[in-house]
């Protein structure tokens, strides 16, 4: 099954390569990682997206809440929860496939930010399903580039992952 | 001289980082530091120079420092300390960290590194320690900046001993340590770390539910390992086994942590174990796994693994539970707690229990017992090498601190030297690494200078830290070298026998030195025995010599393997036994 898993990590240098270094060791998928400073500079947040059975994801918590440099890990998959990855995609965009590519933008609800006279860049943000499928849904061809940030995700209510 | 000697206004001293690294230790409490110097840790040898406090070990091989100082951290319980150079410094006792961190054991080794505008540049013996140490480390540290150097080595300590200890690496840069540069220094002596909170005490539900199943029991046995050693457990595990009355088998790492000369030790489990313990890990109902970590040596097939059993697991580190074994009661926490609270547990609720009677139980382990499994031939020529370890422990009382290194030779110690204290059966279980018994003897035998320490060891693995002969002449150590010299790698020859139809591929170790003329060309006493009859004397004249060092080279029969033996991919009831053994069976 796919977990998406969120970590609070110390803001030290390394601290991601001990994340990547545990799952290469340990043979664990990892599906995407993203990881950012916070509004608390001492901390990182990590998202990570993985796949395994129950006893291979829980292996996979125990090991990360083990790291020294792991605050706090919460598996969102466990609960109500948000998803969102950000996308922008390069076509080509001759006058002939404009209107098509600018209807499917509107569909989509993304956006067009940058423009030149053969191609567009187009900018869509949601549920990495959605994603997939405007890549679907793009006319044959057209695509010269894709840029994805992979998925990051919080929990819905009022409790946060905080310290 | 102290480098904290009191500033006149009571201010902090000021202290270079060569210094502060000193101090610190000092401040640690740390008495015995192995080490080898070299380009980018001289600042801090010269700063060791200059002080009276700490003592240094030098060893001939970084290697053998990091064994050294986990032989002395299994010796003692407390943290071993090693300091070498940067590039082949480092990467040589990577082996030794890699050692300590299979087995949890708590270290803290310091490198040196390149100066830090250096760093990155290929510099002269550069390398990136803390990328080649991380996945066999329990946490490490680059130190950029001298002002951050206390309080990385406070951490550092804290760290490597407490949780599930291990090995914690701390990476110097030159000009960190520059002697002129000299900052206030107070050692901080109270850290908490917001990430690092290891569990101490059980969970009181789950220890009384653990308790439950064991009143309940009708198949009990206890199954233990080096978590109650390295947690100090000895103590509580032996009263609450006593207090049961159920049956205990032990991991080679637990080996001690409960008396083996008890009626109640069934003797080691795994491949390697006994008939006995085996056999009742296959039938329990009810398993009791403390400190052990289900290790594919000890389990065997999974799926054939204790197929009747409920199991109670108690460790410190969630990440041991339910690794590799579905658990029914995980018990998170330090093993002397957890254990002082199942014994008060257990005393309470007994007396209320109607709890089955284990007499037939202990009356089919009798029975297996009765096969008598490790029985060997002792009608020959040759010197079985079950039969030096037996005299071993005869001449020494049992009394021995034994390191050993890897192969039969290991596994004939733990199953004929029974010890009845934790700490001093001394060998590298999870790495299995050859070369660690003599550098750990090293270790052991400055942690108890009073005391016998012996190495037992191989002739192969012998010569993988032989340099350290030297060692033990410069510090005039009394360790006594028993090696079982076979001729052979005779771990590998038997694997070859038994599973590669006797092609015996490079596993044997032709042109072997002449280890009697070789001790002695480092000023020790070597001796040779080759007939039964003379082991016996010969080894009470070597033990005879307090302040010598004696290596006794024991021709033992070529040809012997270690029974009983549970080949890979078979169940616990599936061991196979001695020829002999198999012929009296099927006679
Ligand atoms: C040639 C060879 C043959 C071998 N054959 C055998 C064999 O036949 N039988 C055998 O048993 N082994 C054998 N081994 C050793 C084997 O490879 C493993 O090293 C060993 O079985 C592991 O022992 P353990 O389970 O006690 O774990 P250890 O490695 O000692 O781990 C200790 C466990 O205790 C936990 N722990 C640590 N501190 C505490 C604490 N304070 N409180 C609670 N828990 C704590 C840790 O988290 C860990 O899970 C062999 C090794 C070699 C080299
Ligand atoms: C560093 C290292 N290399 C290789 C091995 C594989 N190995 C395990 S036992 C063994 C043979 C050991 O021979 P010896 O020391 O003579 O002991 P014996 O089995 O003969 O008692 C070897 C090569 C190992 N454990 N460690
Ligand atoms: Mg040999």
């Amino acid at each position: 099954m796919r977990h998406i898993i969120a970590v609070l990590l110390e803001n030290e240098a390394g601290a991601l390569s001990r994340v990547a270094g545990l799952f290469s060791a340990r043979g664990y998928n990892i599906e995407s990682l993203t990881v950012a400073p916070t509004d608390d500079p001492t901390l990182s947040r990590m998202t990570l997206v993985t796949t395994g059975n129950d006893e291979i994801v829980e292996q996979i918590k125990k090991q990360l809440n083990k790291l020294i440099d792991t605050v706090k890990l919460v598996d969102l998959s466990e609960g109500d929860h948000i998803e969102r990855e950000m996308m922008m995609v390069k076509v080509r965009a001759e006058r002939p496939d404009r209107e098509e590519l600018k209807r499917l933008v509107d569909i989509f609800r993304a956006k067009i930010i940058d423009v030149t006279d053969v191609s567009y860049v187009i900018e869509l943000t949601g549920a990495s399903r959605k994603l997939d499928a405007f890549i679907d849904a793009l006319p044959d061809g057209l695509i010269i580039e894709v840029v994805r940030s992979g998925p990051t995700g919080i929990a819905r209510g009022a409790k946060g992952l905080t310290l | 001289m102290s480098l904290t000697a009191a500033q006149p206004d009571g201010a902090a001293p000021e202290l270079s980082g060569a210094e502060i690294v000193i101090q610190a230790l000092v401040d640690e409490g740390v008495e015995l530091v192995f080490g080898y110097p070299g380009g980018s840790v001289l600042h801090i040898y010269d700063a060791l120079f200059q002080q009276g406090s700490l003592k240094h070990i030098l060893v001939r091989h970084e290697q053998a420092a990091a064994h050294a100082a986990d032989g002395y951290a299994r010796a003692t319980g407390k943290c071993g300390v090693c300091l070498v150079t940067s590039g082949p410094g480092a990467t040589n006792a990577v082996t030794g960290i890699a050692t300590a961190y299979m087995d949890s054991i708590p270290l803290v080794v310091l490198t040196g590194q390149v100066p830090t505008p250096f760093i990155g540049s290929d510099a002269f013996q550069e390398v990136d320690t803390v990328g080649i140490t991380r996945p066999c480390v329990k946490h490490n540290f680059l130190v950029k900046d001298v002002r951050d150097l206390a309080l990385t080595i406070r951490k550092a300590f804290h760290i490597a001993t407490t949780g599930r200890p291990g090995p914690v690496v701390i990476d110097i840069p030159k000009d960190v340590t520059d002697p002129n540069n000299k900052i206030p220094y107070i050692y901080p002596r109270e850290i908490k770390l917001r990430s690092y909170n290891p569990v101490e005490k059980g969970h009181l539900g789950q220890i009384r539910k653990a308790v439950d199943l064991m009143l309940a029991a009708k198949r009990p046995v206890f199954y233990t390992g080096g978590g109650v050693v390295l947690g100090d457990g000895a103590a509580q595990l032996t009263e609450l086994v006593k207090a049961t009355g159920f049956p205990i088998t032990s991991t080679l790492m637990g080996l001690g942590a409960f008396p083996m000369t008890d009626p109640q030790f069934l003797g080691m489990l795994g491949m390697h174990g006994t008939y006995e313990a085996n056999m009742a890990m296959h039938e329990t109902d009810v398993l009791i796994a403390i400190g052990a970590r289900f290790d594919d040596r000890v389990t065997g097939k999974i799926e054939h693994f204790c197929p009747h059993a409920q199991i109670i697991h108690i460790d410190v580190d969630p990440s041991s539970i339910a690794k590799n074994v579905k658990v029914d009661v995980p018990i998170v926490g330090q093993v002397a707690n957890v254990l002082a609270d199942m014994l008060r547990l257990y005393r309470e609720q007994q007396p209320k229990a109607s709890a089955p009677a284990i007499q037939d139980w202990w009356a089919k382990i009798r029975d297996w017992r009765a096969l008598d499994c490790l029985k060997y031939p002792t009608n020959t020529n040759a010197i079985k090498p079950q039969f030096a370890v037996e005299t071993l422990y005869k001449v020494t009382d049992g009394e021995l601190y034994l390191t050993s290194d890897v192969g039969q030779h290991q596994m004939f110690a733990a199953q004929f030297y029974p010890f009845d204290k934790p700490r001093r059966w001394i060998n590298s279980g999870g790495l299995g690494t050859m070369g660690y018994g003599l550098p750990a003897a090293i270790g052991a035998q400055l942690a108890h200078p009073e005391a016998q320490v012996a190495c037992i060891s191989g002739d192969a693995s012998i010569l993988m830290c032989i340099q350290e002969l030297a060692t033990c002449q410069q510090y005039r150590l009394p360790i006594k070298v028993i090696l079982l010299n076979n001729g052979y790698m005779g771990m590998v020859r038997q694997w070859q026998e038994l599973f590669y139809e006797s092609r015996y591929s490079h596993s044997y170790v032709d042109a072997l030195p002449d280890f009697v003329k070789l001790s002695e060309s480092f000023g020790h006493v070597g001796m040779r025995v080759e007939r039964p009859e003379q082991l016996e004397d010969a080894m009470r004249e070597a033990f005879a010599m307090r302040d010598r060092f004696v290596f006794m080279d024991v021709i033992v029969d070529p040809t012997e393997n270690v029974y009983p033996m549970i080949a890979a991919g078979k169940g616990h009831h599936e061991m196979q036994l001695s020829p002999s053994h198999a012929a009296r069976e099927l006679a």
